[in-house]
């Protein structure tokens, strides 16, 4: 009996029905939907490749002043060869002034792409935003609109006003040059008559802002001489360098120690006051959003499905995501012998439903959960949630488990 | 003397290390000088009781890793005892090592790099059981889809390819790799860490229900202390190779002694905005292996180091029942 006939044994005496029906494309699909994405995609990339744009096109007007980043209804899709990623599905939030906002999701929910949206560093030409703003208030108070504006005037932004952390730092520091090098570069890009001996200060004063013991030592050092924390020190006071108004954070500790994530969370609350600068925190741990953040946004298959401030989302979450996330968590106090734990997985980002995408993980999903997706439910001015079991004022009841399907 | 390897004294510990030593050496001509040597395991000994879980905790590059490695003869032993059921594994000669492999499984921290690529599901699982003739010909495939529902698998995903899986559904096979060889001791290597909060609760919960099950002993190596705690029953805390404390889960959470572990436990993020921890923050790094400190290991970045800790290797030392610390604030006699 060959392997597929083994197969097709299989699949029609054991197959539960109703569960996992992965796609599976012929070609003449793959190559239509191939044709279609590159007619897309062009359009976008004429679009963006004009040259000269007038500054009015990309001049707009912050909703609210305070704020340093506006995103308004962010659409990031994939054109793929197997279908359209929707990873970033309508996201609205603020980053205001001085604040920490924390982003929390699972791996694919679209929050680090929400953040390579805003430096315009999306995987082109597959990965475009189609739709909605990215507001961005610069130092000297002019509103820029992120999503129009050129790539050469992005460069003057982008490592600038807007640094960026990433969660690997040995594969973002480059293993063929000295750590001072690649400091200086960043100097000698951005400050206007900067000099290389100034470049060179300039970098040994971020070192030692970030905790380095002997800078003038590590500023000659090559990344792969450096540990892993000392590595993120340098990433660190390299995004700092230019003093930036907003630093993105992409998973900054995930891969350090416990010891060593504490140091490096420390260092980051320290210096975001002393450059008086935002921070965009994103992460999947949920103890580190609680310490760090001012305002959280949990993100769930490309959408947010709740935002608050840190004390609401801690102590009255609404969504039933939200409340599994954090009693998912161990610690000392779980008395109960089995952790809590969601059900199933995310569902496929290709032709995600057109219902709550939660529904098929959700305990307490009632029969409205399956027909249309919820909208954003206000429970105070910054609290608010997608969910239909909050509609009616937000009273759930967080405690009870009803088996309502 | 055929039986050399067979120690029989002992009782209830399905596994005793001591005196653990694994060394790695740097250069491998050595004509003139000093050879040097990684000491990734210095001196470690514990003891597994059957059917309970021991969490070993640490900084990446502290050894934990190669203790379970070396447990399981993945590396040789440089020196000391690994008595597995009453054998010593660290002198059993590779024939009969061979037969014991069943017995002891280990789950990877990776499961995209654990698992074949082109190997279907079914074949992973079923090829060591195949191999070591676990259950008679006849009964092999549906022992495979049974191992395959213990842990949450289809029974269709039999024909299907690791790639068509996600993060957790791997690890799933990871662990129905292991059991299905009926194992009594499983070393599990960091299995959360690649995965997802709400698919890590999934596995934790899979792994209890199976221990529940059948009585499996876990070694549990992770630095995830609040997994560590929800899952353990005793928990050794390892730093540069050694042993710095062990005992009880409630006594390492409840009471710990040793300046690391204390920093380690204060180190962990709470979830809760409003509770404001007294951290204790460590300078510095862990130093080199190759090069470690003299005494206490840990005096460069401890707060509290004092001469003493300087001169003398601090003794792990037992203070109440089944508690042991090996540092110089307590008295070492």
């Amino acid at each position: 009996m060959g392997l597929l006939d083994k197969w097709k044994n299989i699949k029609e005496t054991e197959v539960e029905p109703g569960i996992d029906h992965t796609m599976y494309l012929t070609l003449k699909e793959e190559r239509r939907i191939s044709r279609e994405n590159s007619r897309i995609i062009k359009q976008f990339e004429r679009e963006k490749n004009r040259k000269n744009v007038p500054e009015e096109e990309y001049l707009t007007q912050m909703r609210d002043p305070n704020n340093v980043v506006e995103f308004d209804n962010l659409h990031t899709y994939f054109f793929t060869d197997v279908g359209t990623v929707k990873s970033v599905n309508g996201v609205t939030f603020d980053i205001p002034q001085g604040k920490v906002v924390g982003v929390v999701g699972e791996s694919g929910c679209g929050k680090s792409v929400t953040s390579l949206s805003l430096m315009q560093l999306v995987q082109a030409p597959q990965g475009q935003i189609v739709a909605g703003s990215i507001r961005y208030q610069s130092r000297d108070g002019k509103c820029y609109e992120i999503t129009k504006m050129p790539k050469d005037r992005m460069l003057k932004v982008r490592g600038k006003e807007i640094a960026m952390i990433f969660q690997e730092p040995m594969t973002s520091l480059n293993p063929v040059f000295k750590i001072g090098e690649q400091m200086d570069e960043v100097v000698l890009l951005h400050e206007e008559g900067a000099t290389p001996k100034a470049a060179r200060e300039r970098s040994l004063e971020m070192l030692n802002l970030v905790g380095i013991a002997d800078p003038q030592k590590v500023y000659n050092n090559y990344p792969h001489e450096l540990s892993g924390g000392m590595r993120q020190r340098v990433m660190i006071a390299m995004a700092l360098s230019c003093t930036p108004r907003l630093i993105i954070a992409d998973e900054p500790t995930t891969a350090l120690d416990v010891t060593i994530q504490a140091q490096i969370l420390e260092l980051l609350r320290d210096v975001k006051n002393k450059i008086n600068g935002s921070i965009m925190l994103i992460t999947h741990d949920l103890g580190v959003i609680a310490e760090m953040a001012d305002y959280v946004v949990v993100m769930y298959a490309g959408r947010i499905i709740e935002k608050g401030t840190v004390r609401e989302i801690f102590h009255n979450p609404k969504h039933p995501y939200t409340i599994g996330l954090m009693r998912s968590k161990p610690s000392g106090k779980t008395k109960d012998n089995r952790l809590y734990s969601i059900k199933g997985q995310v569902p496929n980002p290709i032709n995600m439903p057109n219902h709550c995408y939660f529904y098929n993980r959700c305990d307490r999903a009632i029969g409205i959960c399956a027909e249309e997706y919820p909208e954003m439910i206000q429970f105070t001015d910054t609290h608010s949630a997608a969910c239909h079991l909050c509609r009616n004022g937000g009273f759930m009841d967080t405690n009870s488990t009803k088996e309502q399907r | 003397m055929e039986n050399a390897y067979v120690n029989n004294n002992y009782n209830d510990d399905i596994l005793i290390v001591r005196n653990l030593k694994k060394y790695y050496p740097l250069s491998k001509i050595s004509i003139g000088k000093k050879r040097s040597y990684v000491k990734a395991v210095d001196d470690v000994s514990f003891s597994i009781k059957r059917g309970t879980t021991m969490g070993l905790v640490g900084e990446s590059g502290c050894g934990k890793t190669t203790v379970g490695r070396t447990i399981l003869r993945l590396h040789d032993v440089t020196d000391g005892q690994v008595i597995f059921d009453g054998m010593d594994l660290a002198k059993i000669p590779p024939r009969k090592l061979r037969k014991l492999r069943p017995q002891m499984q280990m789950i990877f921290q990776d499961p995209y790099s654990s698992l074949s690529p082109r190997l279907p599901i079914g074949e992973i699982i079923g090829e060591a059981v195949k191999e070591h003739n676990i259950v008679p010909k006849s009964e092999y495939r549906s022992y495979i889809l049974k191992v395959m529902h213990d842990c949450g698998l289809q029974p269709h995903y039999y024909y299907r390819y690791p790639h068509e899986f996600s993060g957790g559904q791997r690890q799933r096979i990871s662990i129905a790799r292991a059991v299905a060889l009926k194992p009594k001791f499983i070393i599990c290597d960091e299995p959360l860490s690649a995965l997802d909060v709400s698919i890590q609760a999934q596995i934790i919960n899979l792994m209890k229900d199976l221990q529940e099950q059948y009585g499996y002993t876990y070694l549990f190596i992770s630095h995830d202390l609040s997994v560590v705690e929800y899952l353990s029953d005793t928990i050794g805390v390892m730093y540069l190779g050694s042993m710095v404390e062990m005992g009880e889960k409630k006594q390492i959470f409840d009471n710990p002694m040793h300046p690391y572990t204390k920093a380690l436990l204060s180190a962990v993020p709470v979830s809760d905005p409003d509770v404001k921890m007294n951290r204790i923050i460590l300078k510095g790094d862990i130093p080199s292996p190759v090069n470690p400190p003299s005494g206490c290991k840990f005096r460069t970045r401890c707060p509290y180091a004092t001469k003493v800790c300087a001169e003398v290797a601090p003794k792990l030392k037992e203070y109440e029942s089944g508690h042991k610390v090996a540092c110089h604030l307590y008295s070492q006699d």
